[in-house]
């Protein structure tokens, strides 16, 4: 499993593409909002929390098809499916693989893009916990789309489709823990909720994501 | 004889050709009755005037909007466990009628909405979790077109059914994280204190009723149809075969 995970480190690291195109979106969407909404400072900061969530959910959406995609078309996958792994185990790699190149660089790159938004003062600590805690799900439910999706033709529409609405509860909880994080209220219910909602997914979802994979190679 | 006898397709279809003019003629009589009685015999409401009346749709169609998804996702566990086609056809016929039943529910408030809340949308926790709800069924339906084996197609959105209604319900709560909202609680609930009046709710329960069976109908007619487009598609291929 170790193996598996160093190989898609390595093949996300040297085939360029989903490390840093990610980030590069993430970075453009909100550079975006400001010149859309108008740069007015209050509106920004009141804006910003919900600003980062949404683009860092975005930047993840956006590489969600890589996840599987190449290697269902060199047949690696088939090779996995069949390797003494629990499929569950593929799985679960694939989703960290993918958090550790897309969700935890987002979380690292959001403290400095909330200056671009004017994020108040107590906000960058709490932008930080909430995605380090909601990126997690985001990679984990993004994989039992990606899982649904693998074997269709021009999947990636369909994907996002199928991916958002599952995505409401972690940006709800997320986003208002910033929010609040920002304005200097008490965070600790939403942040319970998100954290609930993470693990909840990391711990069960790949079951799902498996079961769908199965029937996919079958 | 158990309930599993209908799982054979030509045994389906023939009780549900001999169920459904009951249950059409059934909806057709409850709905005209019901909506005449509630739009033209019962009085104004003191504050809202005659908008009250936008219930008979309203509250009738958010209802058969959250049953036909509980309907598709047992249809779809009885698919998982047992694998009764008739049974996953039966999911997939009720997802467009689950689909309208929302637009018609959101499309409704939003008429009501606008004289009585000053505003056709609000973000309120209801109106939310509806149109999240709208989405679900939205990728449900576009799951289903998008893949062509049956089978496969039949496992994969029974197993998002399942995955989606924890979300729904999930996401049912957090929206309600927010605030409480402008709709009010529930109009319908065995607690008297915030029942709506009998003179509103009797034409209600005969809306809801006529509602239920054009649901019932449909499904029937709608699963009939895919199992005759499949029957078809089968025989088709047999054709090019010999």
């Amino acid at each position: 499993m170790i193996s598996l995970l160093m190989r898609d480190l390595r093949l996300a690291v040297r085939a360029g593409g989903g490390f840093g195109l990610g980030l590069a979106f993430f970075l453009i969407v909100t550079v975006l909002v400001p010149l859309g909404v108008g740069p007015e400072t209050g509106l920004l900061a009141k804006i910003a929390p919900g600003i980062l969530w949404i683009g860092a959910l975005l930047a993840c959406l956006l590489s969600l098809d890589r996840i599987f995609a190449l290697d269902w078309e060199d047949g690696s996958l088939d090779l996995l499916a069949t390797a003494p792994l629990p499929m569950e185990g593929i799985v679960s790699i694939k989703a960290l693989a993918h958090w550790l190149t897309t969700g935890l660089p987002l979380v690292i790159v959001a403290p400095g893009l909330g200056v671009l938004l004017s994020l108040p003062q107590g906000g960058y600590f709490w932008i930080v916990v909430s995605l380090l805690l909601g990126s997690p799900a985001l990679s984990v439910i993004g994989t039992f789309g990606a899982a649904l999706t693998v074997g269709l033709k021009r999947g990636g529409l369909l994907l996002s489709l199928l991916v958002l609405p599952l995505y409401v509860p972690t940006l709800v909880f997320g986003a208002e823990v910033a929010r609040r994080g920002a304005e200097g209220f008490a965070v600790q219910t939403p942040l319970l909720m998100l954290a609930g909602i993470s693990f909840g997914a990391v711990a069960l979802l790949p079951f799902a994501s498996a079961a769908v994979l199965r029937i996919n190679l079958r | 004889m158990s309930i599993w006898e209908y799982a054979n397709p030509v045994k389906f279809i023939k009780t549900t050709d001999r169920l459904m003019p009951y249950m059409a003629v059934g909806a057709v009589v409850c709905l005209v009755s019901g909506l005449i009685w509630g739009f033209f015999f019962t009085p104004d409401d003191y504050r809202q005037g005659s908008t009250v009346k936008i219930i008979y749709l309203h509250v009738p169609a958010a209802l058969m909007a959250i049953n036909a998804w509980l309907m598709m996702l047992v249809a779809s566990l009885v698919w998982i466990v047992r694998r009764h086609h008739v049974s996953a056809l039966a999911a997939r016929a009720a997802a467009p009628i689950g689909a309208v039943m929302t637009i018609i529910a959101l499309a409704t408030g939003a008429i009501w909405g606008q004289p009585m809340w000053g505003t056709w949308w609000v973000w309120d926790p209801r109106l939310t979790s509806f149109l999240i709800l709208f989405l679900f069924y939205l990728g449900y339906m576009a799951l289903w077109e998008a893949i062509e084996n049956d089978d496969t197609a039949a496992d994969l959105t029974s197993i998002l059914c399942l995955v989606g209604s924890v979300f729904a319900v999930l996401s049912r709560y957090a929206v309600l994280f927010w605030n409480q909202g402008l709709h009010q609680g529930a109009s319908l609930s065995l607690d008297k204190e915030e029942h709506v009046h009998d003179v509103y709710s009797n034409p209600l329960y005969v809306c809801i009723a006529g509602f239920i069976l054009l649901f019932i109908a449909l499904v029937f007619l709608r699963t009939q149809t895919e199992i005759r487009a499949r029957r078809a598609r089968a025989l088709i291929a047999r054709e090019r075969l010999a």
